[in-house]
Protein backbone atom coordinates (compact mmCIF):
# COMPACT_ATOMS: atom_id res chain seq x y z
CA UNK A 1 0.00 0.00 0.00
CA UNK A 2 1.16 3.39 -0.84
CA UNK A 3 1.65 5.02 2.57
CA UNK A 4 0.18 8.59 2.96
CA UNK A 5 2.48 10.69 5.09
CA UNK A 6 0.63 12.84 7.85
CA UNK A 7 0.88 16.28 5.85
CA UNK A 8 -0.12 15.05 2.49
CA UNK A 9 -3.18 13.16 3.92
CA UNK A 10 -3.70 16.97 5.92
CA UNK A 11 -3.74 18.63 2.84
CA UNK A 12 -6.39 16.04 1.23
CA UNK A 13 -8.48 16.90 4.22
CA UNK A 14 -8.42 20.39 3.58
CA UNK A 15 -9.11 20.30 -0.19
CA UNK A 16 -11.70 17.68 -0.23
CA UNK A 17 -13.14 19.91 2.87
CA UNK A 18 -13.53 23.14 0.46
CA UNK A 19 -14.70 20.64 -2.49
CA UNK A 20 -17.75 19.42 -0.50
CA UNK A 21 -18.53 23.27 0.57
CA UNK A 22 -18.46 24.39 -2.79
CA UNK A 23 -19.89 21.75 -4.60
CA UNK A 24 -23.19 22.25 -2.22
CA UNK A 25 -23.05 25.52 -2.51
CA UNK A 26 -25.17 26.84 -5.12
CA UNK A 27 -27.64 23.95 -4.49
CA UNK A 28 -31.74 25.26 -4.93
CA UNK A 29 -33.70 23.88 -1.85
CA UNK A 30 -36.07 22.01 -3.91
CA UNK A 31 -32.86 19.60 -3.86
CA UNK A 32 -32.03 19.74 0.06
CA UNK A 33 -33.71 16.49 0.67
CA UNK A 34 -32.10 14.35 -2.04
CA UNK A 35 -28.98 15.91 -1.51
CA UNK A 36 -28.51 15.14 1.92
CA UNK A 37 -29.85 11.54 1.34
CA UNK A 38 -27.33 11.49 -1.67
CA UNK A 39 -24.31 12.59 0.72
CA UNK A 40 -25.75 10.02 3.36
CA UNK A 41 -25.01 7.29 0.28
CA UNK A 42 -21.22 8.94 0.07
CA UNK A 43 -20.74 8.34 3.38
CA UNK A 44 -21.17 4.98 3.30
CA UNK A 45 -18.01 4.34 1.81
CA UNK A 46 -16.91 3.36 5.31
CA UNK A 47 -18.60 -0.26 4.12
CA UNK A 48 -14.86 -0.16 2.71
CA UNK A 49 -13.25 0.52 5.84
CA UNK A 50 -15.53 -1.61 7.88
CA UNK A 51 -14.41 -4.59 5.13
CA UNK A 52 -10.69 -4.17 6.06
CA UNK A 53 -11.08 -3.82 9.97
CA UNK A 54 -12.96 -7.35 9.86
CA UNK A 55 -10.58 -8.64 7.27
CA UNK A 56 -8.00 -7.90 10.04
CA UNK A 57 -9.65 -9.22 13.05
CA UNK A 58 -8.31 -12.27 14.76
CA UNK A 59 -10.01 -12.75 17.71
CA UNK A 60 -14.27 -13.58 18.28
CA UNK A 61 -14.85 -10.06 19.79
CA UNK A 62 -13.33 -8.35 16.99
CA UNK A 63 -14.73 -10.55 14.48
CA UNK A 64 -17.91 -9.73 15.89
CA UNK A 65 -17.63 -6.02 15.75
CA UNK A 66 -16.26 -5.86 12.66
CA UNK A 67 -19.01 -8.31 11.18
CA UNK A 68 -21.57 -5.66 12.54
CA UNK A 69 -19.59 -2.92 10.87
CA UNK A 70 -19.45 -4.54 7.50
CA UNK A 71 -23.89 -4.89 8.22
CA UNK A 72 -24.17 -1.59 8.77
CA UNK A 73 -21.82 -0.19 6.37
CA UNK A 74 -23.37 -1.80 3.82
CA UNK A 75 -26.96 -1.01 4.80
CA UNK A 76 -25.62 2.92 4.61
CA UNK A 77 -24.62 2.23 1.04
CA UNK A 78 -26.96 0.11 -0.29
CA UNK A 79 -30.27 2.12 1.21
CA UNK A 80 -29.13 5.40 0.80
CA UNK A 81 -28.44 4.16 -2.86
CA UNK A 82 -31.95 3.30 -2.84
CA UNK A 83 -33.53 6.10 -1.09
CA UNK A 84 -32.05 9.18 -3.34
CA UNK A 85 -32.02 7.24 -6.49
CA UNK A 86 -36.13 6.70 -6.13
CA UNK A 87 -36.36 10.60 -4.72
CA UNK A 88 -34.30 11.63 -7.64
CA UNK A 89 -36.10 10.04 -10.73
CA UNK A 90 -39.38 11.47 -9.93
CA UNK A 91 -37.91 14.61 -10.66
CA UNK A 92 -39.39 15.86 -14.23
CA UNK A 93 -39.79 19.24 -15.83
CA UNK A 94 -42.60 19.82 -17.79
CA UNK A 95 -41.37 19.18 -21.09
CA UNK A 96 -40.32 15.27 -20.19
CA UNK A 97 -42.76 12.70 -21.15
CA UNK A 98 -43.18 10.05 -18.38
CA UNK B 1 -2.51 -5.25 -7.51
CA UNK B 2 -1.31 -2.21 -4.72
CA UNK B 3 -1.60 -0.04 -8.26
CA UNK B 4 -5.02 -1.39 -9.05
CA UNK B 5 -6.19 -0.91 -5.55
CA UNK B 6 -4.89 2.96 -6.03
CA UNK B 7 -6.25 3.49 -9.40
CA UNK B 8 -9.73 1.92 -8.10
CA UNK B 9 -10.24 4.26 -5.31
CA UNK B 10 -8.96 7.28 -7.07
CA UNK B 11 -11.71 6.46 -9.57
CA UNK B 12 -14.07 5.98 -6.73
CA UNK B 13 -13.34 9.36 -4.69
CA UNK B 14 -13.67 11.43 -8.45
CA UNK B 15 -16.94 9.69 -9.23
CA UNK B 16 -18.48 10.59 -5.74
CA UNK B 17 -17.36 14.05 -6.06
CA UNK B 18 -18.88 14.51 -10.03
CA UNK B 19 -21.91 12.96 -8.54
CA UNK B 20 -22.64 14.92 -6.09
CA UNK B 21 -21.96 18.36 -8.16
CA UNK B 22 -24.55 16.50 -10.85
CA UNK B 23 -26.56 16.16 -7.53
CA UNK B 24 -27.36 20.02 -6.78
CA UNK B 25 -29.14 20.78 -9.96
CA UNK B 26 -32.12 19.30 -10.95
CA UNK B 27 -31.37 18.59 -14.53
CA UNK B 28 -28.80 16.27 -13.79
CA UNK B 29 -29.71 14.97 -10.32
CA UNK B 30 -31.11 11.61 -11.69
CA UNK B 31 -27.78 10.96 -13.18
CA UNK B 32 -25.20 12.21 -10.09
CA UNK B 33 -26.65 9.08 -7.89
CA UNK B 34 -25.50 6.74 -10.56
CA UNK B 35 -22.00 8.06 -10.72
CA UNK B 36 -21.86 7.91 -6.70
CA UNK B 37 -22.86 4.32 -7.13
CA UNK B 38 -20.50 2.99 -9.95
CA UNK B 39 -18.44 4.74 -7.67
CA UNK B 40 -19.11 2.41 -4.42
CA UNK B 41 -19.50 -1.04 -6.77
CA UNK B 42 -15.73 0.19 -7.76
CA UNK B 43 -14.55 0.67 -4.09
CA UNK B 44 -16.22 -2.21 -2.84
CA UNK B 45 -15.23 -4.77 -5.54
CA UNK B 46 -11.54 -4.03 -5.40
CA UNK B 47 -11.67 -4.30 -1.24
CA UNK B 48 -11.83 -7.95 -1.77
CA UNK B 49 -8.21 -7.76 -3.36
CA UNK B 50 -7.00 -5.59 -0.29
CA UNK B 51 -3.84 -7.42 0.43
CA UNK B 52 -3.47 -9.57 3.79
CA UNK B 53 -7.19 -9.71 4.52
CA UNK B 54 -8.82 -12.61 5.82
CA UNK B 55 -12.46 -13.43 7.20
CA UNK B 56 -13.80 -13.36 3.21
CA UNK B 57 -16.60 -15.45 3.97
CA UNK B 58 -18.10 -13.18 7.11
CA UNK B 59 -17.14 -10.35 5.06
CA UNK B 60 -19.34 -11.57 2.10
CA UNK B 61 -22.42 -12.65 4.40
CA UNK B 62 -22.42 -9.29 6.54
CA UNK B 63 -22.72 -7.36 2.94
CA UNK B 64 -25.15 -9.90 1.46
CA UNK B 65 -27.34 -9.28 5.11
CA UNK B 66 -27.10 -5.37 5.50
CA UNK B 67 -27.44 -5.04 1.51
CA UNK B 68 -30.65 -7.21 1.12
CA UNK B 69 -32.21 -5.86 4.64
CA UNK B 70 -31.12 -2.04 3.29
CA UNK B 71 -32.27 -2.59 -0.46
CA UNK B 72 -35.60 -4.00 0.87
CA UNK B 73 -36.93 -1.41 3.48
CA UNK B 74 -35.64 1.61 0.98
CA UNK B 75 -37.90 0.30 -1.47
CA UNK B 76 -40.83 -0.12 0.14
CA UNK B 77 -40.88 3.31 2.37
CA UNK B 78 -43.10 5.95 1.58
CA UNK B 79 -42.01 8.76 0.52
CA UNK B 80 -43.66 11.03 3.80
CA UNK B 81 -41.36 8.57 5.83
CA UNK B 82 -38.02 9.34 3.79
CA UNK B 83 -36.43 11.40 6.50
CA UNK B 84 -36.35 9.31 8.84
CA UNK B 85 -35.22 6.02 6.68
CA UNK B 86 -32.43 8.59 5.86
CA UNK B 87 -31.74 9.49 9.98
CA UNK B 88 -31.56 5.55 9.80
CA UNK B 89 -29.30 4.90 7.23
CA UNK B 90 -27.27 7.32 8.25
CA UNK B 91 -26.87 6.14 12.02
CA UNK B 92 -25.90 2.59 10.53
CA UNK B 93 -22.62 4.37 8.62
CA UNK B 94 -22.05 6.29 12.28
CA UNK B 95 -21.93 2.72 13.84
CA UNK B 96 -19.86 1.49 10.95
CA UNK B 97 -17.22 4.13 11.68
CA UNK B 98 -17.53 3.14 15.30
CA UNK B 99 -17.19 -0.57 14.79
CA UNK B 100 -14.03 0.16 12.50
CA UNK B 101 -12.50 2.39 15.82
CA UNK B 102 -13.47 -0.57 18.02
CA UNK B 103 -11.55 -2.73 16.18
CA UNK B 104 -8.90 -1.17 15.47
CA UNK B 105 -8.42 0.26 18.87
CA UNK B 106 -8.66 -3.52 20.00
CA UNK B 107 -5.90 -4.85 18.12
CA UNK B 108 -2.78 -5.59 19.29
CA UNK B 109 -1.17 -3.37 16.41
CA UNK B 110 -0.02 0.24 18.21
CA UNK B 111 -0.59 2.92 15.81
CA UNK B 112 1.23 5.61 16.97
CA UNK B 113 -0.31 8.57 18.81
CA UNK B 114 -1.47 10.32 15.80
CA UNK B 115 -3.43 7.79 14.21
CA UNK B 116 -4.77 6.44 18.25
CA UNK B 117 -6.20 9.94 18.55
CA UNK B 118 -7.95 10.30 15.34
CA UNK B 119 -9.48 6.30 15.95
CA UNK B 120 -11.00 7.66 18.96
CA UNK B 121 -12.29 11.12 17.62
CA UNK B 122 -13.62 8.53 14.97
CA UNK B 123 -14.99 6.41 17.33
CA UNK B 124 -17.03 8.65 19.10
CA UNK B 125 -18.33 10.48 16.58
CA UNK B 126 -19.68 7.49 14.88
CA UNK B 127 -21.17 6.43 17.72
CA UNK B 128 -22.86 9.72 18.80
CA UNK B 129 -24.04 9.80 15.15
CA UNK B 130 -25.37 6.24 15.37
CA UNK B 131 -27.42 6.43 18.36
CA UNK B 132 -28.60 9.72 18.26
CA UNK B 133 -29.71 8.74 14.41
CA UNK B 134 -31.76 5.87 16.03
CA UNK B 135 -33.10 8.23 18.68
CA UNK B 136 -34.48 10.82 15.51
CA UNK B 137 -35.34 7.82 13.60
CA UNK B 138 -37.16 6.42 16.50
CA UNK B 139 -39.29 9.87 17.39
CA UNK B 140 -40.12 10.83 13.74
CA UNK B 141 -41.37 7.42 13.14
CA UNK B 142 -44.16 8.08 16.09
CA UNK B 143 -42.01 5.13 18.25
CA UNK B 144 -40.66 7.44 21.23
CA UNK B 145 -43.20 10.08 22.34
CA UNK B 146 -42.66 13.10 23.51
CA UNK B 147 -39.01 14.63 24.64
CA UNK B 148 -37.35 14.15 27.90
CA UNK B 149 -36.29 16.91 29.60
CA UNK B 150 -34.85 18.07 32.90
CA UNK B 151 -33.19 20.80 34.33
CA UNK B 152 -29.11 20.74 33.95
CA UNK B 153 -29.69 18.85 31.06
CA UNK B 154 -27.18 20.37 29.23
CA UNK B 155 -24.52 19.75 31.72
CA UNK B 156 -24.87 16.50 32.08
CA UNK B 157 -24.49 16.08 28.65
CA UNK B 158 -21.18 18.11 29.13
CA UNK B 159 -19.92 16.11 31.36
CA UNK B 160 -20.52 12.76 29.60
CA UNK B 161 -18.66 14.41 26.97
CA UNK B 162 -16.02 15.42 29.27
CA UNK B 163 -15.66 11.63 30.35
CA UNK B 164 -15.09 10.27 27.05
CA UNK B 165 -12.31 13.69 26.50
CA UNK B 166 -11.08 11.75 29.50
CA UNK B 167 -11.41 7.66 28.63
CA UNK B 168 -9.78 9.07 25.19
CA UNK B 169 -7.12 11.09 26.44
CA UNK B 170 -6.46 7.38 28.86
CA UNK B 171 -6.49 5.40 25.84
CA UNK B 172 -4.34 7.49 23.65
CA UNK B 173 -1.48 7.87 26.19
CA UNK B 174 -1.57 4.09 27.23
CA UNK B 175 -1.70 2.66 23.56
CA UNK B 176 -5.69 1.44 24.07
CA UNK B 177 -7.00 -2.13 24.48
CA UNK B 178 -9.27 -3.28 26.95
CA UNK B 179 -11.90 -1.92 29.57
CA UNK B 180 -11.39 1.80 28.83
CA UNK B 181 -12.30 1.18 25.32
CA UNK B 182 -15.31 -0.88 25.87
CA UNK B 183 -16.13 1.62 28.12
CA UNK B 184 -15.51 4.89 26.14
CA UNK B 185 -18.23 3.53 23.70
CA UNK B 186 -20.37 2.78 25.87
CA UNK B 187 -20.64 6.57 27.62
CA UNK B 188 -20.41 7.90 23.71
CA UNK B 189 -23.03 6.00 22.61
CA UNK B 190 -25.09 7.36 25.94
CA UNK B 191 -24.26 10.68 24.38
CA UNK B 192 -26.11 10.21 21.52
CA UNK B 193 -29.12 9.62 23.07
CA UNK B 194 -29.15 12.26 25.96
CA UNK B 195 -28.40 14.80 23.21
CA UNK B 196 -31.28 13.92 20.82
CA UNK B 197 -34.06 12.62 23.21
CA UNK B 198 -34.93 16.49 24.20
CA UNK B 199 -34.96 17.51 21.08
CA UNK B 200 -38.46 18.44 19.60
CA UNK B 201 -39.68 16.62 16.61
CA UNK B 202 -40.51 20.01 14.21
CA UNK B 203 -36.61 20.41 14.55
CA UNK B 204 -35.37 16.82 13.61
CA UNK B 205 -34.45 17.08 10.09
CA UNK B 206 -32.00 19.56 11.22
CA UNK B 207 -30.18 17.43 13.84
CA UNK B 208 -30.70 14.46 11.00
CA UNK B 209 -28.58 16.65 8.65
CA UNK B 210 -26.15 17.28 11.30
CA UNK B 211 -25.52 14.01 12.33
CA UNK B 212 -25.01 12.97 8.58
CA UNK B 213 -21.95 15.37 8.43
CA UNK B 214 -20.76 13.88 11.94
CA UNK B 215 -20.56 10.66 10.29
CA UNK B 216 -18.82 11.74 7.40
CA UNK B 217 -16.27 13.48 9.96
CA UNK B 218 -16.07 9.97 11.63
CA UNK B 219 -14.98 8.09 8.18
CA UNK B 220 -12.85 10.53 7.17
CA UNK B 221 -11.26 10.05 11.08
CA UNK B 222 -11.64 5.81 10.29
CA UNK B 223 -10.09 6.91 6.41
CA UNK B 224 -6.76 8.00 8.25
CA UNK B 225 -6.55 5.07 10.76
CA UNK B 226 -6.85 2.61 7.50
CA UNK B 227 -4.80 4.94 5.51
CA UNK B 228 -7.42 4.78 2.77
CA UNK B 229 -7.76 7.77 0.90
CA UNK B 230 -11.34 7.30 -0.55
CA UNK B 231 -13.06 7.28 2.88
CA UNK B 232 -10.80 10.61 4.08
CA UNK B 233 -12.09 11.98 0.58
CA UNK B 234 -15.66 10.74 0.69
CA UNK B 235 -15.83 11.22 4.78
CA UNK B 236 -14.13 15.33 4.23
CA UNK B 237 -16.93 16.21 1.69
CA UNK B 238 -19.86 14.70 3.06
CA UNK B 239 -18.24 16.58 5.90
CA UNK B 240 -18.18 19.81 4.78
CA UNK B 241 -21.45 19.21 2.80
CA UNK B 242 -23.40 18.34 5.53
CA UNK B 243 -22.41 21.10 7.71
CA UNK B 244 -23.14 23.53 5.23
CA UNK B 245 -26.68 22.30 4.33
CA UNK B 246 -27.56 21.96 8.37
CA UNK B 247 -26.84 25.48 8.49
CA UNK B 248 -28.96 26.26 4.95
CA UNK B 249 -31.45 24.20 7.02
CA UNK B 250 -31.66 25.52 10.52
CA UNK B 251 -31.98 29.59 8.11
CA UNK B 252 -34.56 28.40 6.43
CA UNK B 253 -36.36 27.58 9.63
CA UNK B 254 -35.42 30.99 11.21
CA UNK B 255 -33.12 29.28 14.28
CA UNK B 256 -29.63 28.51 14.76
CA UNK B 257 -27.79 25.40 15.05
CA UNK B 258 -27.12 26.28 19.03
CA UNK B 259 -30.86 27.02 19.06
CA UNK B 260 -32.01 23.17 18.04
CA UNK B 261 -29.64 21.85 19.75
CA UNK B 262 -29.86 23.29 23.53
CA UNK B 263 -33.19 25.16 23.48
CA UNK B 264 -35.50 22.61 23.46
CA UNK B 265 -38.24 24.41 21.32
CA UNK B 266 -39.76 22.88 18.22
CA UNK B 267 -42.08 20.84 20.01
CA UNK B 268 -45.79 21.52 20.74
CA UNK B 269 -45.71 24.49 22.83
CA UNK B 270 -49.73 25.74 23.12
CA UNK B 271 -50.09 29.20 23.02
CA UNK B 272 -53.45 30.23 23.83
CA UNK B 273 -55.71 32.57 21.37
CA UNK B 274 -55.20 35.44 22.34
CA UNK B 275 -58.48 37.31 22.21
CA UNK B 276 -61.25 37.66 19.55
CA UNK B 277 -59.37 38.02 15.89
CA UNK B 278 -62.73 38.38 14.53
CA UNK B 279 -64.71 35.32 12.58
CA UNK B 280 -63.81 33.12 9.90
CA UNK B 281 -65.60 32.90 7.16
CA UNK B 282 -66.79 29.55 5.70
CA UNK B 283 -67.19 28.90 1.52
CA UNK B 284 -67.73 25.81 -0.09
CA UNK B 285 -66.21 23.49 -2.73
CA UNK B 286 -68.47 24.71 -6.01
CA UNK B 287 -67.68 28.63 -5.03
CA UNK B 288 -64.37 27.84 -4.62
CA UNK B 289 -64.30 26.03 -8.56
CA UNK B 290 -65.75 28.60 -9.78
CA UNK B 291 -63.39 31.06 -8.38
CA UNK B 292 -60.01 28.83 -9.66
CA UNK B 293 -61.67 28.14 -13.19
CA UNK B 294 -62.01 31.85 -14.15
CA UNK B 295 -58.85 33.00 -12.10
CA UNK B 296 -55.94 34.10 -14.12
CA UNK B 297 -53.50 33.30 -12.22
CA UNK B 298 -53.41 30.42 -9.37
CA UNK B 299 -50.76 29.94 -6.33
CA UNK B 300 -51.07 26.53 -5.05
CA UNK B 301 -49.34 26.40 -1.11
CA UNK B 302 -48.74 23.19 0.15
CA UNK B 303 -48.40 22.14 3.84
CA UNK B 304 -47.24 18.97 5.17
CA UNK B 305 -50.98 18.04 5.97
CA UNK B 306 -51.83 17.61 2.64
CA UNK B 307 -49.45 14.88 2.36
CA UNK B 308 -50.66 13.47 5.34
CA UNK B 309 -54.24 13.50 3.75
CA UNK B 310 -52.59 12.28 0.73
CA UNK B 311 -54.13 14.65 -1.58
CA UNK B 312 -51.40 15.54 -3.85
CA UNK B 313 -52.16 13.97 -6.55
CA UNK B 314 -55.29 14.69 -6.78
CA UNK B 315 -54.07 18.48 -6.38
CA UNK B 316 -52.32 18.39 -9.01
CA UNK B 317 -55.52 16.46 -11.26
CA UNK B 318 -56.77 19.55 -10.63
CA UNK B 319 -54.23 21.68 -11.40
CA UNK B 320 -54.16 19.91 -14.86
CA UNK B 321 -57.69 21.13 -14.91
CA UNK B 322 -56.94 24.39 -14.53
CA UNK B 323 -54.00 24.83 -16.93
CA UNK B 324 -56.08 23.11 -19.80
CA UNK B 325 -58.39 26.00 -18.75
CA UNK B 326 -55.57 28.55 -19.72
CA UNK B 327 -55.29 29.52 -15.76
CA UNK B 328 -51.48 29.93 -14.78
CA UNK B 329 -50.99 28.04 -11.86
CA UNK B 330 -47.86 27.51 -10.00
CA UNK B 331 -46.60 25.84 -6.35
CA UNK B 332 -45.44 28.33 -3.79
CA UNK B 333 -43.29 25.98 -1.43
CA UNK B 334 -42.13 27.14 1.85
CA UNK B 335 -38.39 26.11 3.06
CA UNK B 336 -39.51 24.13 5.59
CA UNK B 337 -42.90 22.69 3.97
CA UNK B 338 -43.01 18.84 4.86
CA UNK B 339 -40.81 17.62 7.63
CA UNK B 340 -37.11 18.63 6.11
CA UNK B 341 -36.42 21.33 3.54
CA UNK B 342 -37.05 20.21 0.05
CA UNK B 343 -39.60 17.15 1.30
CA UNK B 344 -42.03 18.68 -0.27
CA UNK B 345 -40.83 19.16 -3.96
CA UNK B 346 -40.59 15.03 -3.41
CA UNK B 347 -43.46 14.43 -2.57
CA UNK B 348 -44.71 16.30 -5.38
CA UNK B 349 -42.71 15.47 -7.57
CA UNK B 350 -44.11 11.86 -6.45
CA UNK B 351 -47.54 13.01 -8.13
CA UNK B 352 -46.08 14.14 -11.22
CA UNK B 353 -45.60 17.71 -10.85
CA UNK B 354 -43.06 19.05 -12.55
CA UNK B 355 -40.94 21.12 -11.11
CA UNK B 356 -40.25 24.15 -13.31
CA UNK B 357 -43.90 24.62 -11.87
CA UNK B 358 -42.62 24.66 -8.43
CA UNK B 359 -41.29 27.87 -6.93
CA UNK B 360 -39.06 28.70 -4.18
CA UNK B 361 -40.80 31.33 -1.24
CA UNK B 362 -37.73 33.45 -2.80
CA UNK B 363 -39.05 33.50 -6.07
CA UNK B 364 -42.44 33.65 -5.68
CA UNK B 365 -43.08 35.97 -2.60
CA UNK B 366 -43.68 38.82 -4.79
CA UNK B 367 -46.64 37.41 -6.90
CA UNK B 368 -48.75 37.07 -4.38
CA UNK B 369 -50.13 40.09 -4.94
CA UNK B 370 -51.43 39.62 -8.48
CA UNK B 371 -52.53 36.45 -7.94
CA UNK B 372 -56.37 35.71 -7.56
CA UNK B 373 -56.60 33.07 -5.63
CA UNK B 374 -53.90 31.35 -3.09
CA UNK B 375 -55.14 27.60 -2.47
CA UNK B 376 -53.70 26.70 1.03
CA UNK B 377 -53.59 23.29 1.82
CA UNK B 378 -52.27 21.60 5.07
CA UNK B 379 -49.79 24.48 5.22
CA UNK B 380 -50.53 26.75 8.41
CA UNK B 381 -47.74 28.36 10.31
CA UNK B 382 -45.78 29.25 7.25
CA UNK B 383 -48.31 31.56 6.17
CA UNK B 384 -49.02 33.39 9.65
CA UNK B 385 -48.51 36.68 9.33
CA UNK B 386 -48.32 36.95 12.53
CA UNK B 387 -44.68 36.34 11.68
CA UNK B 388 -44.11 39.68 10.86
CA UNK B 389 -46.06 41.96 12.55
CA UNK B 390 -46.47 40.05 16.13
CA UNK B 391 -42.97 40.51 18.04
CA UNK B 392 -44.20 38.23 21.12
CA UNK B 393 -45.27 35.53 18.80
CA UNK B 394 -43.08 32.21 18.86
CA UNK B 395 -42.64 32.14 14.80
CA UNK B 396 -41.89 36.10 14.97
CA UNK B 397 -39.15 36.86 11.95
CA UNK B 398 -39.93 33.21 10.49
CA UNK B 399 -39.59 33.99 6.85
CA UNK B 400 -43.24 33.55 5.43
CA UNK B 401 -44.80 32.87 1.82
CA UNK B 402 -47.57 36.21 1.27
CA UNK B 403 -50.81 34.41 1.33
CA UNK B 404 -52.14 37.18 2.43
CA UNK B 405 -51.37 39.43 0.33
CA UNK B 406 -53.63 37.39 -2.98
CA UNK B 407 -57.01 38.86 -3.64
CA UNK B 408 -58.67 35.97 -2.33
CA UNK B 409 -57.09 33.37 0.20
CA UNK B 410 -58.97 29.82 0.25
CA UNK B 411 -57.50 27.47 3.16
CA UNK B 412 -58.27 24.14 3.35
CA UNK B 413 -58.48 22.82 6.61
CA UNK B 414 -60.10 19.98 8.38
CA UNK B 415 -60.97 22.13 11.41
CA UNK B 416 -60.79 25.11 13.28
CA UNK B 417 -58.51 24.10 15.76
CA UNK B 418 -54.64 25.90 15.37
CA UNK B 419 -51.62 24.27 13.85
CA UNK B 420 -48.70 22.14 14.50
CA UNK B 421 -46.84 25.06 16.81
CA UNK B 422 -49.89 25.17 18.49
CA UNK B 423 -50.19 29.14 17.49
CA UNK B 424 -53.37 30.94 16.20
CA UNK B 425 -53.36 31.80 12.59
CA UNK B 426 -54.33 35.48 11.73
CA UNK B 427 -54.19 35.01 8.08
CA UNK B 428 -57.71 32.69 8.88
CA UNK B 429 -59.16 36.25 9.96
CA UNK B 430 -58.95 38.06 7.37
CA UNK B 431 -61.27 39.85 4.57
CA UNK B 432 -59.57 38.23 2.01
CA UNK B 433 -59.47 34.62 3.34
CA UNK B 434 -62.82 31.99 3.15
CA UNK B 435 -62.20 28.55 4.55
CA UNK B 436 -62.95 25.47 2.74
CA UNK B 437 -63.67 22.83 5.53
CA UNK B 438 -62.95 19.23 5.28
CA UNK B 439 -60.44 16.76 4.72
CA UNK B 440 -57.60 17.80 2.00
CA UNK B 441 -58.38 14.30 -0.47
CA UNK B 442 -61.59 15.22 -0.06
CA UNK B 443 -62.11 18.64 -1.08
CA UNK B 444 -59.20 18.39 -3.87
CA UNK B 445 -62.30 16.04 -5.79
CA UNK B 446 -65.07 18.30 -5.14
CA UNK B 447 -63.07 21.07 -6.38
CA UNK B 448 -62.33 18.66 -9.61
CA UNK B 449 -65.65 18.00 -9.62
CA UNK B 450 -67.03 21.72 -9.25
CA UNK B 451 -64.21 22.46 -11.96
CA UNK B 452 -65.28 19.50 -14.34
CA UNK B 453 -69.02 20.91 -14.25
CA UNK B 454 -68.77 24.06 -15.42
Amino acid sequence: MIELSGFAALYIFMLAAFTGYEVIAKVPAILHTPLMSGSNFVHGIVVVGAMVALGHADTFLTQLVGFIGVILGAGNAVGGYVVTERMLEMFKASGDKN
Amino acid sequence: MDLLIQVSYFAAAFLFIMGLKRMSSPVTAASGIKWAGAGMVVATVITFAYPDLHNYFLMTTAIFIGGVLAWWTGKKVAMTDMPQMIALYNGMGGGSAAAISAVELASSVNHGPVITTLAVLGGIIGSVSFSGSLIAFGKLQGLIKGSFRFSGQNLVNIAMLAVTGLLGLLIITSGGGGFSVFLLFVVALALGVTMTVPIGGADMPVVISLYNALTGLAVAFEGFVLNNAAMIIAGTVVGSAGSLLTQLMAKAMNRSLGNVLFSGFGDTEAVAAEGDQGVMKPIDANDVGIMMAFAEKVLIVPGYGMAVAQAQHKVWELCQLLIDRGVKVKFAIHPVAGRMPGHMNVLLAEAGVPYDLIYDQEEINAEFETTDVALVIGANDVVNPVARSDPSSPIYGMPILNADKARNCIVVKRGQGAGFSGIQNALFFLDNTRMLYGDGQEMASELIQAVKSL
